[in-house]
């Protein structure tokens, strides 16, 4: 479900992309989107083309571009952890699980490497079942140090479940 | 062989439901996907069918090793019995939500087996204007937190012709749209999300019977990108619907052409505000945008637009085929029918609880939730989402429903119910209510930019103890700037969970929480 493969930035896919979402009513926002689904993030090329294929100015897809929060600029990491930090996770202690996991990629390198540590999310719609987390795409319930860790290792390994 | 449910909604699957599927189908058993029932803390809850009595019996928390050793038995300490017959479910009255859980949520013929498209039929035999009539007999108010009449929202929308996209040329064609929001970004709140994952033809259908009604040709539905299953979900909907013949030209054979795209948020909270919606829609920044004109005159690209949260579209269909004066028999004054409670947080029994309006925040919490998950004291409850108010445990006699909880101090908002313990700091509670409002400020209007920086800063200060007495006059001063000319309800409303908390919890905002002065932030 979630574009953890991506391809390797290509401006002439970045151009047709753009071509064939431009002529679309609102085209911007889901040009950019399409960008990222296919190349993992927006490289700082990609605002020139999407400003010239949608007529806007190169201004106006920065604007955007800055303004949403999944929207981002640089490579995501291979297996991305989203830890929910709203209310209802802190409740059942989802602060102090991002304090131990940010503990343990203190003492592992790689898994701060290949997870980018954290990104905070807030809510995931697993109120009932917290604290709740993101493992590359794949929804986790009662998120554990242990289960996160299992999940990042699994998704490693290719598993998809 | 057995026919087995196993539930494909994303909270089931977090706890292992997709395993548990193929384990069973492994072993030769025919398996159907379908919703979740909302008891959560079952989840995964498996169901069998009884060939006996025709009824599904069923198990809770089941691994795979259930499966594997072959325990799913009537002697298995997680069997359940009749799933229907459950307390938690018998109580309940399942009026949207009657068929999530039960059906498989892409099965055409399932949806029609279980009383799918009457609504639609019921409406299409009627003139649009009965249609609304009937909307606004319901009684029926916008779920998504403002509590606005559906119906007389769309005889808004029904009375203003149709018009082209704003900046095309006047010969192009007209238009009016009928949008969803299904950008439930209130921690605390799913029922969005497993009505789009459990019944998904159910709001298809509420969309086209409000486009009828109104006069729309073009539907989107706004889901936030935090819900992969629900895009999925509704993409396939759509299509199945499409070669169906509930969407598109002549739905069912009348005159009514209408189809539905979806679009997809990019992690902004304040796109949950209907106009910031509309500007995410249009592709740009979601910044609020200052009414009038309202959306139901000048809304998506300048055109007459219907914008309803996912449970008020979806509880439409019911209306429509069972009567609104049924609907409307239920409830508490002016909140009529039932609603969609959830119940979050640190909660024993979490789920999905639909009844109709009156019951009390202690029943939700007690009754059916069984109190903490931890097992200590309920301290605080935060009903209605990050905007909405914290209740104290001494408080949850109040009954639910839109005036009742504006009379204690709080808000219905979505139905959510967060629980928390007696471990949790208040203080730090409001400060995030601050923090959250800085962080997903649209930043059109200075009290929520600033204000919410300020008042975060201001909480840090009280926390450290310093000049507890005049930060907190000043505080109070902020959340009055905040509430009243802030130009949405993000800014508008953020005061009211740190203002709860102040007045319901003063002694933890001046503990010190042992957070040194020396570290304060000039």
């Amino acid at each position: 479900m979630s574009s953890t493969t991506v391809e390797p930035w290509s401006e002439d896919v970045a151009c047709e992309i753009v071509s064939n979402i431009a002529r679309k009513p609102g085209p911007v926002l889901r040009c950019l989107q399409a960008i990222q689904e296919k190349f993992g993030y927006v490289p700082a090329a990609a605002v020139a083309i999407v400003a010239q294929g949608c007529n806007v100015s190169r201004a106006d897809v920065h604007g955007v571009l800055t303004f949403y929060a999944d929207l981002r600029d640089t490579p995501p990491p291979s297996v991305p952890v989203r830890l929910c930090a709203a209310e209802a996770c802190q409740a059942v202690g989802g602060r102090k699980l991002l304090r131990d996991w940010q503990q343990a990629c203190e003492q592992d390198q790689n898994l701060a490497d290949v997870t980018g540590v954290n990104e905070p999310i807030f809510c995931l719609g697993n109120c009932a079942l917290g604290p709740a987390a993101m493992v590359a795409g794949t929804l986790l319930g009662r998120a554990s140090v242990e289960s996160l860790k299992r999940a990042v290792h699994h998704r490693g390994e290719g598993g998809n479940s | 062989m057995s026919i087995w449910f196993v539930p494909r909604d994303s909270a089931a699957r977090s706890m292992g439901a997709d395993a548990v599927a193929r384990a069973l189908a492994a072993q030769g058993e025919t398996v159907v996907r379908t919703g979740s029932r909302g008891m959560l803390w079952l989840e995964p809850l498996v169901e069998r069918l009884d060939e006996s009595t025709g009824k599904r019996i069923g198990w809770g928390n089941v691994s795979v090793e259930h499966v594997a050793d072959g325990s799913l038995d009537e002697a298995s300490s997680s069997f359940l019995g009749i799933v229907e017959d459950i307390d938690y479910l018998a109580k309940q009255e399942r009026w949207l939500f009657a068929r999530v859980g039960v059906i498989d949520p892409l099965d055409p013929q399932d949806y029609v087996a279980h009383g799918g498209l009457a609504g639609l039929r019921a409406s299409l035999a009627m003139a649009p204007d009965e249609v609304i009539e009937q909307v606004v007999a319901s009684g029926l108010r916008g779920r998504g937190g403002a509590g606005f009449p559906a119906g007389i929202k769309w005889r808004t929308v029904a009375q203003t012709p149709a018009r082209p996209h704003s900046g095309a040329h006047d010969s192009a064609r007209p238009h009016k749209y009928i949008c969803v929001n299904a950008d439930e970004g209130d921690s605390g709140t799913f029922a969005d999300r497993m009505l789009m994952e459990g019944d998904p033809f159910c709001l298809l259908e509420g969309m086209a019977i409000a486009a009828h009604a109104v006069g729309a040709d073009q539907g989107i539905v706004y889901i936030r990108s935090e819900y992969p299953d629900a895009i999925q979900t509704m993409h396939e909907a759509i299509e199945i619907a499409r070669c169906e013949g509930w969407l598109g030209a002549e739905i069912l054979g009348s005159a009514l052409t209408f189809d539905v795209e979806i679009r997809v948020g990019a992690g902004s909270y304040v796109c949950g505000e209907e106009t910031a919606m509309l500007e995410s829609i249009e592709g740009k920044r979601g910044m609020v945008r200052a009414k009038p004109p309202i959306p139901a005159i000048q809304g998506l690209f300048g055109t007459p637009t219907v914008i309803n949260n996912v449970l008020t579209m979806a509880s439409v269909p019911s209306i429509l085929a069972r009567g609104a004066a049924e609907y409307a028999s239920l409830g508490l004054g002016r909140s009529q029918g039932t609603q969609v409670f959830q119940l979050a947080g640190n909660i024993a029994r979490g789920g999905i609880v639909e009844k109709a309006f009156g019951v009390t925040a202690m029943e939700l919490v007690h009754e059916f939730g069984d109190g903490t998950l931890t097992g200590r004291p309920v301290k605080a409850v935060q009903i209605g989402g990050p905007l909405g108010a914290y209740l104290p445990s001494d408080r949850l006699d109040v009954a639910m429903g839109y005036e009742s909880l504006v009379e204690a101090g709080g808000m219905l908002g979505h139905g959510g119910l967060v629980v928390f313990d007696d471990t949790v700091d208040m203080a730090e509670q409001a400060h995030f209510a601050m923090e959250f409002c800085a962080e997903e400020s649209c930043g059109k209007c200075t009290p929520c930019r600033i204000g919410s920086v300020r008042g975060a800063e201001v909480i840090d200060l009280m926390r450290r103890g310093v000049d507890a007495d005049s930060n907190e006059v000043l505080l109070r001063d902020l959340c009055e700037v905040m509430t009243d000319g802030s130009l949405c309800a993000m800014g508008g409303l953020t005061p009211m969970p740190v203002l709860s908390a102040l007045d319901n919890f003063p002694d933890d905002f001046r503990s010190h929480t042992g957070l040194p002065p020396q570290e304060v932030r000039s």
